[in-house]
C-alpha cells in the first residue's frame, strides 16, 4: 500500500521589538544571563502586565500580509502550566479569540532544473495569536540553569492547517513564511538565535483515503534542514510502524537532530489541562479599520508577487528571479540600483552574479557582511554599469575591477582612474594600432578581403592584446573595416 | 454544557493539576468540604444566563497599552536575590524530567 | 502633649498639630511605637517592624517641614501596609511560609505614593495567608487577636490592618478587599475600612489573590481620615492595565461639601435569615438616623444577591489558582528540601509552604478551570457576575447609596468557623456582591453590642463615585465617631 503524509506546522516567531511584551525591559540575545529581568518577566508578587503597542501592531502587519482576518476584537488569556523556564507558571496566550484567523501562505516547490520555476500551491492557515516567550533551561548531569533573558519577549505563533503534504512541501512552506516575515521586517527569523521555531503534527494516511490518521507532535525542529530530516524520519517511522501492523499513539516526540531520530516525550494519557481562561490583568484590543488600513499602507509586496513582477515586468529570468526574491534587503538594493541606471536586467545580473557573491564569500571568511552594510552601494554598481554601456570600460575590466569596488568601498571611476583602466577609444592612437595589426598579420587582411568575415578577429585579438583589452571593440571594429576596405 | 459530576471530585488529579503535595489526611478532609462547597456551588446551575455576555473586567476598557520604550531592568543581583539556589547567575532547579 | 492623648488623635488631628508645630513627626511615630511594644505581643497585629527605619522616616518628614518642603497633609504621619504590598527593600509574606524569607526588590504603586506624600511607613501587617480568611486565623505566623476582647476574631482577611488601627498602633492602614476582607475586619474592630472602585487605586505591587477583584484601600478612625489616605493612594496607574483612566477629585474637600438629601436604599434581600439581632438593631438606628437628616430611604431589591458567594468563589479561587502559581520553590520562594526532580521543587514545596486554606481553594479553583469543569464552573460565575452587575446598575438609577450591615455577626471566638469553610465563606455574605460589581463601599462603625463588640455600617455606592459615598458616610460618622471609642486594651 501506497502512504501519504498530512503534516500541519506550528511555527513560532519572535518578533522585533524592543522591549518585552507585557513589560518595558529590553529584549536582547546574548546578554549575561538574568540581565534583562524585573518583577514583571520574574513574576513577583504584585507584577501587573502592560501590552507592547508595536507588538500589536507588527502581529497585525503579519497577518494582513499573510491574508488574514484581523480580528475586530482579541483578548488575552492564562495558559496555565508548571515548567522552570516559565515564571508565572502561565503563558499569557491567546485562545479563543486569536488577532488573526484564517490567511495563506504561497509556496513552490523546486523546478526541474535551477533554472526552472517549480510548481506553485497555496497552504491554508488556521490562525496567527500572540504570546509571550519563555526563559531558557540549560542541561547538566544533575541539574538545570535558567536565564530569564528571554522569557516575556513577544512571540508570534502562526499555525497551519493540515495542508502540506511532504517533508519538501513543509520545507518549501517554512521557507516561503520566512521571507514573508522578513519582508514584513516583524523578526529576523535566525533560527540559530532561536527566532523562529517550529513544531509539526504529522499523521500518514493510505493514499486516496480522506480520514486522517493518528497525529504526533513533532518538537525541536529548530534548523531549516532539521525540519525537512525530522519530518521525513517521522514519516517514515510511521509508515514502517502501520505495516508492521502497530499502532501509531497520539503523542508529543521529540526530533533528535545529531542521532537523526524521534523519541517519545508524552502520551496523550498525560496530555495537559491547560486550564485556560481570560486573564484578568489585561483589557482586551479593539482593532478598528483606520488601524487595519494604516499598517495596510506599511505593507511590503509579497515575495513572490515580487519576483512575478520581476519577470513579467522587468523580463528578468526566473534563475536572477530566484536568487534576488528570497532576500528582501537584496531586492531593495536591486531596485535602488535600476532607479539609477533603469537597465534591470543587467542589473539583476550584477547583483545576483556580482554582489550576491562577494556577499557569501564574506561570510565564508567569517566576516559575514550583510547587503545593507554592503561596501558596494547601489550608485557604485549604477555607475558601473554606465561605465560599461558608455565604452569607458571594457565588461572583462568591470568584472576585474568589482572585488576591489566590494574590499575597499571605492567607486570604480575612482579606481578605473587611478589604474588607467579607461578604454581607449583615442581614433589616432587605434588607427596606427590597427594600421599595424594589418601590417603583422597579411594573411588575415587578404581572407577578409576575400570575403571571410570571421578573419577580422585575428586582427582585432591584435590590437587588444596590444592595448590589454582596454581599446573600445567598436571602434576597433570600423576602424578596420574602414582601412581594410581602402 | 458538561454538567459537574454529582461525587467529589478527583483530588489526585486536580491536586497534581495544581501541583500541591496532600497528605492522606489532607485529601480526606478536602474530598468532604470540598464535595460539600461543590454541592453549593449547584445553586449556580439553576440560574438561567442565555444570551448573557461573561464578565472578564467589571469596567471593561479596550486597548491599554505602552509604547515600545524601554526602561532600566533589575540588576542581576537584584534579579536573584530571593532565589532558593544559584549558580553562574542562573537559578539551579533539580534535574527536569520530562513528563 | 502626652503619647496617650496622641494615640486617640485622627490623622486629620495630627496633621494639623504638625502643620501648626505643635508636634513632630518624630514624637507621634514614638507615641505609636511604644504602643506597638506595649500591646502587639497580644494583638499580633504585626508581622515585621523596622524602627530604626521607621524612625528615620519620621526625622525626615520633620527636616523637610523645619524648611518649609513638607509633601502633603500626610507627611510625618504613620501609616502601616497590610503584608501584601511591596515596599521596597521590605519583607512580604503574604502570611505564608512559602514567603517567610522573600524581600521585595520594588515598591508597589501606593507604596510611592504614600512616600512621595512623605507618609512615614512602618510595618508589615498580619492578614489571612494571601488575603484568604475571614478571621486572620489563616496566617502561617499565628493569629491577629481583636483589640476589643482577645478571645475574638478582628476579622479577615486585613485582619491586622483593623487591629493595628483599633490598638491605637498606628493612625492609618493599608488592607486590600477581594470580597470583603477591608469592610469586614474594618466592621469587626470599630474602625473604618473603605474598598474603592476597582480601578481606583493600582494594584501594581499587591500580591494578587484574585485579580479581577482585588482592590487596596484604608483603614482610620474616622470616615475624614479614611478620605485623607485614600486621595493619596488614588489615581491612574500606567502599570496597571486595569486602572481606570479617571480624575481623583479632592475627596477631603468634598466631604465638607453640605449634603443634599438622597436616597438611600436598604435591599431586602439583605435583611432577611442569618442576620445577629443586635447588628440588625444598630443598623435600623443608623437608617433612622440618616431619614431624621431628611433623607429618603427606600426598600430595593437585588434579587442575584444569593447567588454572589458561590460566584465569588467560583471566581476567586480560580483567578487566585492560577496567581499562586507562581509560588513555587523556583526562582524566589522556599523550597522543600525533600526535591529531588523539578515537579517535586513544586508539589513539595507548595505542599509544604502552603497552609490549609491556600490550598484547599487553589485545588477548588484548578478544578473549576480544568478541562470538562470549566463552562459549568468558571464561564457559568462570570454570566451570573452580569447578571449581579446589572441588578446593582438598575438599583443605582434610584438610589445614591445601598445600606447594610458589613457583617451578618460581630466578631466571633476563634475556632468556631475554621473547620467549616462554608459558614465561614458566609462571613462575608454581604461584602461580597460589591467586588464582583466592582463598586466602592464603606464599613463605618455604627454601635457596639452588649458585649461591647464594635459593629459596622456598610454603605455601597455607584462606580467612581467615591466622593459622594465618603460623603454620605461622613455625614453619619461625623455625628457618632463610632471609631474614635478606643478599646480598654489600648488606653495605658
Ligand atoms: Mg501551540
Ligand atoms: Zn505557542
Amino acid at each position: 500500500m501506497k502512504y501519504e503524509a498530512v503534516i500541519g506546522l506550528e511555527v513560532h516567531v519572535q518578533l522585533e521589538t524592543n522591549s518585552k511584551m507585557f513589560t518595558r525591559v529590553p529584549c536582547g540575545y546574548g546578554k549575561d544571563p538574568n540581565s534583562l529581568t524585573d518583577a514583571v518577566v520574574l513574576g513577583l508578587p504584585g507584577a501587573l502586565p502592560v501590552m507592547n503597542y508595536e507588538a500589536i501592531e507588527k502581529s497585525i502587519k503579519v497577518g494582513l500580509l499573510l491574508g488574514c482576518k484581523i480580528a475586530d476584537t482579541c483578548k488575552w488569556d492564562r495558559k496555565n502550566y508548571f515548567y522552570p523556564d516559565m515564571p508565572k507558571n502561565y503563558q499569557i496566550s491567546q485562545f479563543d479569540q486569536p488577532i488573526c484567523e484564517g490567511g495563506e501562505v504561497e509556496i513552490e516547490m523546486p523546478g526541474e532544473s535551477p533554472a526552472v520555476m517549480g510548481k506553485h500551491r497555496i497552504v491554508q492557515l488556521t490562525r496567527i495569536h500572540l504570546e509571550e516567550d519563555v526563559g531558557k533551561l540549560t542541561h547538566f548531569e544533575n541539574d538545570s540553569l535558567v536565564d530569564y533573558n528571554r522569557a516575556g519577549s513577544p512571540l508570534l505563533e502562526i499555525v497551519s492547517e493540515p495542508d502540506l503534504f511532504s517533508p519538501e512541501e513543509t520545507f518549501a512552506y517554512l521557507t516561503s513564511l520566512r521571507n514573508s516575515l522578513i519582508y514584513a521586517g516583524i523578526s529576523a527569523c535566525d533560527m540559530e538565535k532561536g527566532q523562529l521555531r517550529c513544531d509539526a503534527n504529522i499523521s500518514v494516511r493510505p493514499i486516496d483515503t480522506e480520514k486522517l490518521g493518528t497525529k504526533v507532535e513533532l518538537k525541536n525542529l529548530n534548523t531549516i534542514s532539521g525540519v525537512k530530516n525530522g519530518v521525513e524520519y517521522e514519516i517514515k517511522r510511521q509508515i514502517k510502524a502501520i505495516e508492521a501492523g502497530e499502532e501509531i499513539f497520539q503523542e508529543t516526540r521529540r526530533w533528535n537532530p545529531e542521532q537523526r531520530y524521534t523519541t517519545s516525550m508524552r502520551s496523550k494519557e498525560m496530555a495537559h489541562d491547560y486550564r485556560y481562561f481570560p486573564d484578568p490583568d489585561l483589557m482586551p484590543v479593539k482593532i478598528d479599520k483606520s488601524w487595519i488600513d494604516k499598517v495596510k499602507k506599511e505593507l511590503p509586496e509579497k515575495p513572490f508577487d515580487k519576483q512575478r513582477r520581476y519577470m513579467e515586468e522587468m523580463g528578468l529570468p526566473y534563475s536572477i528571479t530566484s536568487a534576488l526574491c528570497p532576500d528582501f534587503s537584496l531586492c531593495e538594493f536591486f531596485e535602488e540600483t535600476t532607479k539609477l541606471s533603469n537597465d534591470p536586467k543587467k542589473v539583476g545580473n550584477w547583483v545576483v552574479n556580482g554582489l550576491l557573491r562577494e556577499l557569501s564569500a564574506s561570510r565564508e571568511k567569517g566576516k559575514s557582511i550583510s547587503v545593507k552594510d554592503s561596501p558596494i552601494t547601489a550608485t557604485h554598481l549604477a555607475q558601473l554599469i554606465e561605465l560599461i554601456e558608455k565604452g569607458v570600460v571594457s565588461n572583462n575590466v568591470a568584472k576585474e575591477i568589482f572585488p576591489e569596488m566590494f574590499s575597499s568601498g571605492r567607486s570604480p571611476e575612482d579606481l578605473v582612474k587611478e589604474k588607467g583602466l579607461e578604454v581607449k577609444s583615442d581614433q589616432n592612437e587605434i588607427e596606427s594600432l590597427c594600421s599595424k595589426a594589418i601590417q603583422e598579420d597579411p594573411d588575415a587582411a587578404d581572407k577578409f578581403r576575400g570575403g571571410k568575415e570571421g578573419a577580422i578577429n585575428a586582427l582585432k585579438g591584435l590590437v587588444m592584446k596590444a592595448t590589454r583589452g582596454q581599446a573600445n571593440p567598436k571602434v576597433v571594429d570600423e576602424t578596420l573595416r574602414r582601412l581594410l576596405s581602402k | 454544557m458538561s454538567e459537574p459530576e454529582s461525587s467529589p471530585m478527583n483530588i489526585d488529579y486536580v491536586s497534581n493539576l495544581a501541583r500541591i503535595e496532600l497528605s492522606e489526611s489532607e485529601k480526606k478532609k478536602f474530598r468532604s468540604q470540598l464535595g460539600d462547597v461543590l454541592k453549593y456551588f449547584e445553586k449556580l446551575q439553576e440560574v438561567n444566563v442565555e444570551g448573557v455576555d461573561p464578565t472578564a473586567h467589571a469596567f471593561p476598557c479596550f486597548n491599554v497599552w505602552d509604547q515600545d520604550q524601554v526602561k532600566e531592568p533589575f540588576r542581576v543581583d537584584q534579579a536573584l536575590q530571593n532565589a532558593p539556589q544559584s549558580r553562574n547567575d542562573q537559578i539551579v532547579v533539580p534535574k527536569v524530567v520530562e513528563e | 502633649m502626652s503619647s496617650a492623648v496622641l494615640l486617640e488623635k485622627t490623622a486629620v488631628e495630627l496633621s494639623d498639630l504638625l502643620r501648626n508645630k505643635e508636634i513632630t513627626s518624630e514624637e507621634i511615630t514614638k507615641a505609636f511605637l511604644k504602643q506597638i511594644n506595649r500591646i502587639d505581643d497580644q494583638v499580633h497585629a504585626f508581622l515585621h517592624l523596622d524602627e530604626q527605619d521607621f524612625l528615620t522616616q519620621a526625622k525626615d518628614s520633620d527636616k523637610r517641614r523645619a524648611q518649609g518642603k513638607s509633601l502633603s497633609p500626610l507627611d510625618g504621619i504613620p501609616v502601616a501596609l497590610k503584608d501584601v504590598i511591596s515596599v521596597k527593600g521590605q519583607p512580604l509574606t503574604a502570611a505564608s511560609k512559602i514567603l517567610e524569607n522573600y524581600i521585595s526588590p520594588y515598591d508597589a504603586t501606593v507604596t510611592r505614593k504614600l512616600k512621595e506624600a512623605g507618609a512615614v511607613i512602618g510595618g508589615r501587617l498580619n492578614l489571612d495567608e494571601f488575603a484568604m480568611g475571614s478571621s486572620t486565623e489563616n496566617s502561617a505566623f499565628g493569629p491577629t487577636r481583636n483589640p476589643w476582647n482577645l478571645n475574638c476574631v478582628p476579622g479577615g482577611s486585613s485582619g491586622g490592618s483593623s487591629a493595628a488601627v483599633a490598638a491605637r498602633e498606628v493612625p492609618l492602614t493599608l488592607g486590600s478587599d477581594t470580597g470583603g476582607s477591608i469592610r469586614q475586619p474594618a466592621s469587626l474592630c470599630g474602625v473604618v475600612g473603605m474598598k474603592p472602585t476597582y480601578g481606583m487605586v493600582s494594584r501594581y505591587g499587591l500580591a494578587a489573590f484574585a485579580s479581577s477583584l482585588d482592590q487596596i484601600g484604608p483603614f482610620s478612625k474616622t470616615v475624614e481620615d479614611a478620605a485623607l489616605l485614600l486621595e493619596i493612594i488614588s489615581g491612574h496607574d500606567p502599570l496597571d492595565s486595569t486602572s481606570f483612566p479617571t480624575e481623583v477629585p479632592s475627596y477631603t474637600q468634598k466631604i465638607h461639601d453640605p449634603l443634599a438629601p438622597c436616597t438611600l436604599g436598604l435591599p431586602k434581600e439583605f435583611f432577611g435569615e442569618g442576620m445577629d439581632n443586635e447588628v440588625r438593631n444598630s443598623i435600623e438606628k443608623a437608617v433612622e438616623f440618616y431619614r431624621s437628616q431628611g433623607h429618603r430611604i427606600v426598600e430595593v431589591s437585588l434579587p442575584t444577591t444569593d447567588l454572589a458567594v458561590p460566584v465569588y468563589y467560583v471566581i476567586a479561587t480560580a483567578e487566585a489558582s492560577s496567581n499562586l502559581a507562581r509560588y513555587d520553590g523556583i526562582r524566589y520562594t522556599s523550597r522543600s528540601n525533600r526535591a529531588k526532580n523539578a515537579v517535586d521543587v513544586y508539589a513539595k514545596s507548595r505542599g509544604e509552604g502552603f497552609g490549609e486554606e491556600v490550598k484547599r481553594r487553589c485545588i477548588l479553583g484548578a478544578y473549576g478551570l480544568s478541562s470538562g469543569y470549566y463552562d459549568a464552573y468558571y464561564l457559568k460565575a462570570q454570566k451570573t457576575r452580569t447578571l449581579i452587575r446589572e441588578d446593582f446598575n438598575r438599583v443605582f438609577k434610584e438610589v445614591d447609596a445601598i445600606i447594610t450591615p458589613t457583617s451578618p455577626t460581630p466578631a466571633f471566638e476563634f475556632g468556631s468557623k475554621s473547620d467549616d469553610p462554608i459558614s465561614m465563606y458566609l462571613s462575608d455574605i454581604y461584602t461580597i456582591s460589591t467586588n464582583l460589581a466592582g463598586l466602592p463601599a464603606i464599613s463605618v462603625p455604627c454601635g457596639f453590642t452588649e458585649a461591647n463588640l464594635p459593629i459596622g455600617l456598610q454603605l455601597i455606592g455607584p462606580a467612581f463615585n467615591e466622593s459622594s459615598l465618603l460623603k454620605i458616610a461622613h455625614a453619619y460618622d461625623n455625628e457618632h465617631k463610632f471609631g474614635c471609642v478606643s478599646p480598654t486594651l489600648a488606653k495605658e
